[in-house]
């Protein structure tokens, strides 16, 4: 057993390293980046900017300031950039073939993409709060509405409020609003977490991109383990998300998680994925303080505590 | 009256227009994290609730103002805290089923979150608008002085509400939750207007005594 766990932290040290460098060789390659579209929307600057390996979608408070909320390969646009969009396709290791999709958050649609490309049968409704953004989406990452994926432009809370209102179910649903700089506060909490799972069928699950530092990662998890119980938490150093997944079903053993990486390889593969390195980084064990304080509508600092 | 306005029912007024101001302000952020689970946090939920806080104090601040040319007393004065006091109660205890009647019968929550503000905000924020005017009235003993006493008294009421929305967004929601401190906010109001209370009797038995 103890052989198994040096083996595993060994191969994720490894996988980790390749991904670091593998970045920075690409960093050192794709040289000055130019602006090339930036907009003032309600909630935020957006800024496009492109090298000559990428294109990138930026939210700012200061012209200085912001971090990447999406990215693309200028050269292949299926190549996932981000290892969070990894992460959250190492989701269907857990549950697979959704037929109906939420996404809270729409950046430059690469996950809508994504998804697009592995279940072009899916209906996938994103509800994105900003107008802009979704234009800026349109225009410069070439994501399209269609029969397929609906955007609503509208709050993720109220949205989700008003779905389950009419009984609309989604076997999957992923939370990807948040960004460092600011976080809405009101889809952190654990009322929000009901009404999301509200929403899943018996065989839903629910992935989130958050936070892997800070207070808010033990208020988060306690929040998360709340509402769903076991979770797969999957962190990986050197990238500052991580995400969540939980199920509506008891979460699959490791030895069932590696099983499913191999056929799924096959799939994802073009998305720059190697799904064989996700069951190990997919842990159930609670690393955070569990006597954190649960985030409520009436309590929910998020901002606060990520600081 | 004159006569017996002491300094220590100078520093009363001021101490408790400093106390309305703190509250107004804390009541108005924190009326963004009250909606935001039934409205989202979109800029036209601000935009309703400064909406709304801005209407009723308007309209405090007219009433008020009127109110105070009919025999000013601590007591009234006392009792615009009471009944705010009481009028903050509601939020806290029937906040969630008001917001979801709304909710559930308007579906755009711009004019959701502007009827809800409305119910849930726009009395207490209109009496407390009340004691600003009413506490120029207390204050001021002649024409001469009366700009001075109503800087002063606007520079402290406006200190108490830059101290509660720093106080609040900074530190009150990070250690309590929503309805530990409106009611907290209550409790104080009802305190405030207890002390006022007493205060004018007081006076007046004085006053009856000499």
């Amino acid at each position: 057993m103890k052989h198994l766990s040096f083996t595993l932290a060994f191969l994720l040290a490894c996988t980790t390293l390749a991904t670091l460098f593998a970045s920075a060789a690409a960093d050192a390659q794709s040289g000055p980046s130019r602006d090339i579209h930036h907009e003032r929307s309600l909630y935020r600057n957006i800024v496009v900017t492109e090298d000559s390996v990428r294109r990138c979608m930026r939210f700012t408070i200061t012209d200085v300031s912001g971090q990447n909320q999406s990215c693309r390969f200028l050269d292949d646009h299926d190549n996932l950039v981000f290892p969070y969009a990894k992460m959250v396709l190492s989701s269907l290791m857990v549950q697979d073939n959704p037929k109906r999709i939420l996404i809270l958050g729409l950046g430059g649609g690469t996950l809508v993409h994504t998804f697009n490309l592995l279940f072009p049968a899916a209906e996938i409704v994103i509800v994105e709060i900003d107008e802009a953004v979704v234009r800026v989406a349109r225009d410069y990452f070439d994501f399209q509405e269609n029969a397929m994926n609906k955007v609503e432009t509208a709050d993720g809370r109220v949205y989700v409020k008003r779905a389950g209102l009419r009984g609309e179910k989604f076997d999957l649903v992923i939370l990807d609003a948040f960004n460092g700089e600011y976080i809405p506060e009101h889809l952190m909490s654990s009322e929000f977490l009901e009404e999301v799972k509200l929403l899943l069928p018996e065989h839903g699950m629910v992935v989130a991109n958050t936070f892997s530092s800070s207070q808010l990662y033990d208020a988060e998890s306690a929040t998360y383990a709340a509402v769903f119980g076991d979770f797969f938490n999957i962190r990986q150093f050197g990238t500052g998300n991580r995400v969540i997944i939980a199920s509506m079903q008891p979460l699959p053993e490791p030895a069932a998680l590696a099983a499913r990486a191999v056929p799924l390889q096959v799939r994802v593969e073009r998305f720059g994925m190697n799904a064989g390195e996700y069951p190990a980084l997919m842990q159930t064990e609670p690393d955070w303080n569990q006597k954190a304080r649960i985030l409520t509508d009436q309590y929910s600092p998020a901002n606060l505590l990520n600081n | 009256m004159p006569s017996t306005r002491s300094a220590f029912h100078n520093f009363l007024v001021f101490g408790l227009a400093f106390i309305s101001g703190f509250i107004i302000m804390s009541v108005e952020l924190l009326g963004g994290r009250i909606l935001a689970p039934y409205f989202g946090s979109s800029i036209y939920v601000w935009g309703s609730i400064i909406t709304i806080f801005m209407l009723s104090l308007s309209i405090g601040y007219l009433t008020g103002g009127r109110l105070s040319l009919q025999h000013p007393t601590l007591q009234r004065y006392g009792s615009f805290y009471l009944i705010a006091a009481l009028l903050l109660l509601p939020l806290v205890l029937w906040g969630n089923s008001i917001m979801e009647a709304v909710f559930l019968r308007v579906e755009d929550p711009r004019y959701g979150s502007l009827i809800v503000s409305m119910l849930l905000f726009f009395l207490p924020t209109a009496v407390l608008g009340m004691i600003a005017p009413y506490s120029v009235r207390l204050l001021v003993s002649d024409s001469h002085s009366s700009g001075h006493v109503a800087g002063m008294l606007y520079f402290v009421s406006t200190l108490g509400s830059a101290l509660g929305t720093l106080g609040t967004s900074f530190y009150f929601v990070l250690w309590f939750e929503v309805n530990q401190i409106l009611v907290t906010m209550s409790v104080i109001l009802a305190l405030s207007g207890a002390l006022a209370v007493y205060t004018g009797l007081k006076t007046n038995q004085l006053m009856a005594a000499q």
